[in-house]
């Protein structure tokens, strides 16, 4: 009885993959582990005109201190809201009709709600490029003469850089919308423009080749059933090229969040961007360990935003069997 | 007898290539009975699916053409419906939503909902599917696929079933099924049905007549055997008859004697550019 429960434990234990096991857990953390020791070491013979450059433990402790910063800012804010009611209570209390001074706190943006402003501007950003990239991909798709006539453009527009669009969209922002009481700030106008403009090409154009590539298989299908062409782009069209379009929207997504950093950076829209360049004005002591800090939280962010593209793509796409990576 | 249903005349195709036009087909005449089961048979590349496809209505003959019942035929419909070799179901629909979407298309109007429901069904019982209704086809086997494949063109209750080679690329045992039911459902419905095929055993034992086409280029009609055996026929009592041995021997004679056909590696070569070219324009878009 033993012997056979021993053998049993042996066998569960051979069953293991030990190989696969090391590999998919093990060599990972032995990477990140080899990097931080080479930065460690590096660090101190970098001497930059704001002391030396920050080791691994000096950014993590940044993290520290800029949590630290938001919780005060929290707390700075409840109490200018108790103080705000507890001075219009005794005002409704003196005279019922009186007019109440109710104003929103404006205290400084921290690190959190920078990275809250970036992830709003560059999601909105994205979400107008897709409103755009993919009907146009779709007709473009569909139309080889339409294609032939937008291709050129497509590829003029498509390798221009965030850095050369941002003066011209931050001057015809400024000409057009111009208003007394803005709903948005300019500065996130600019930045979601400048984000569409970059972004909205690579989903364009891998539309236009997932509607064009539909197998002519199911296309004379269609023909045989005398689908209308509403049925036709619906049944047909679209389900198939939906593996293509979502390539193309995590291509775009990836240029769309590198794009939104520089662009913050020159229209001073609140976020990330804007975070690591007052830092590098700045130049306090800290600056450099903040700039390390906000590099390792954009590229998290970065890799969150892909997951969360590539979570999307498994539950809509109909083929399970897809690899995704 | 039943008047002429479907009826080729004249029916060639050319298709331009750079050197020219190529004639795939010349003067192809057929003249199919309502009801008929006829099978098209010859060496590959002799343009048995060129014809398919001109019946179809999704090629153009260059000369002659298509009637059924009188009237000329341009251009695909659900009246013709078409069985194609690797069973083109639309992979993200169910195979109920596969049979569906012929359903709706034909029977618009016609048919209510419930009516609708049950018809789908119908079919699907048919090919025996009723057990993988809601399945994906790539949760599927090859045979199944093809049952449902079947399935949708017979729910559209087409005049004319085009079947492209529907169980080439199906393993011996699952052909020999699928031949079994595919009789079966002729027996009740006697659809006409025109078949391609490369199995001179299938051409027997499922055909009221086999259509034997000559090698291409410029291809067409050699011989037209009628295969008059009693239905309903099974293919284990067959194997010792003498008569469908003769049919099947005087297949065989046709093919490998009076069109044999050899290949220089040349020509095989040139017909995979030929392939390949047609391939990519396809995806030119890319």
């Amino acid at each position: 009885m033993n012997s056979t429960l021993a053998s049993v434990k042996i066998e569960q234990l051979k069953s293991i993959k030990w190989p696969e096991l090391i590999v998919k857990t093990l060599m990972p953390m032995i990477g990140i582990a080899l990097f931080l020791m080479v930065w460690h070491a590096a660090a101190p013979n970098i001497k930059t005109s704001l002391g030396d450059f920050p080791q691994p433990k000096q950014v993590f402790e940044q993290w520290g201190n800029l949590v630290d910063e938001y919780t005060a800012e929290q707390a700075r804010e409840a109490k200018y809201y108790e103080r705000q009611d507890k001075r219009n209570a005794e005002l409704i209390a003196k005279d019922p009709e009186a007019k109440l001074d109710e104003r929103p706190f404006s205290g400084r943006p921290t690190f959190f709600d920078k990275i809250e402003t970036s992830l709003v501007t560059v999601l909105s950003g994205f979400l107008v490029a897709t409103i755009i990239a993919i009907p146009v991909g779709i007709m473009i798709g569909l139309s080889q003469p339409l294609y032939n006539a937008i291709n050129p453009l497509i590829q003029l527009f498509k390798p221009v850089s965030p850095l050369a669009w941002l003066p011209l969209v931050t001057l015809v922002v400024s000409a057009v919308y111009v208003s007394d009481a803005p709903m948005f700030s300019k500065s996130y106008i600019i930045s979601l423009l400048t984000v569409s403009l970059c972004s909205l090409w690579p989903t364009m154009l891998n539309t236009a080749v997932g509607v064009a590539g539909v197998s002519k298989d199911l296309i004379n299908v269609s023909r045989v059933l005398r689908l209308g062409w509403f049925t036709h782009v619906v049944k047909i069209v679209l389900p198939s090229a939906i593996p293509m379009m979502f390539t193309g929207l995590r291509i775009s997504l990836g240029i769309a969040w590198m794009v939104l950093i520089a662009a913050e950076m020159l229209s001073q829209n609140p976020g990330l961007g804007k975070f690591v360049w007052d830092e590098f004005q700045n130049g306090s002591s800290d600056s450099l360990s903040r700039i390390c800090l906000a590099i390792l939280v954009i590229g998290l962010i970065g890799f969150l935003l892909d997951r969360t593209i590539l979570m999307l793509q498994t539950y809509i796409n109909w083929d399970k069997s897809a690899v995704v990576r | 007898m039943s008047q002429i249903h479907l009826e080729l005349s004249r029916v060639g195709i050319e298709f331009p290539t750079p050197k020219g036009p190529f004639c795939a087909l010349q003067n192809v005449d057929l003249k199919i009975k309502k009801g008929e089961f006829v099978s098209l048979i010859g060496h590959s590349g002799c343009g048995k699916s060129t014809v398919l496809n001109i019946v179809a209505g999704l090629y153009q003959a260059t000369t002659g053409g298509v009637m059924l019942n009188g009237r000329e035929v341009n251009e695909p419909g659900p009246e013709r419906a078409v069985v194609f070799q690797n069973h083109s179901l639309l992979p993200w629909l169910t195979a109920y939503e596969n049979v569906e979407l012929g359903v709706k298309r034909v029977f618009k109007g016609r048919k209510t909902k419930a009516e609708m429901r049950e018809w789908i069904e119908h079919n699907l019982e048919l090919v025996h599917m009723t057990h993988a209704l809601h399945k994906r086809p790539d949760e599927l086997s090859g045979g199944m696929k093809q049952r449902v494949g079947i399935a949708r063109a017979l729910a559209m209750e087409p005049q004319v079933l085009l079947m492209d080679e529907p169980f080439g690329a199906l393993d011996a045992l699952t052909r020999a099924h699928l031949q079994d039911s595919l009789m079966e459902i002729q027996n009740e419905l006697g659809n006409t049905v025109i078949m391609i095929t490369h199995d001179v055993d299938e051409a027997v034992l499922l055909s009221d007549r086999i259509v034997m086409m000559t090698n291409g280029p410029a291809a067409t009609v050699g011989e037209i055997l009628d295969v008059p055996l009693a239905r309903p026929r099974n293919r284990l009592e067959l194997a010792d008859n003498a008569e469908y041995n003769h049919y099947r021997s005087s297949v065989l004679r046709f093919l490998y004697e009076k069109q044999k056909k050899i290949e220089s590696i040349d020509a095989k070569r040139a017909e995979k550019k030929q392939d390949k070219g047609t391939a990519e324009k396809s995806k030119s878009v890319a």
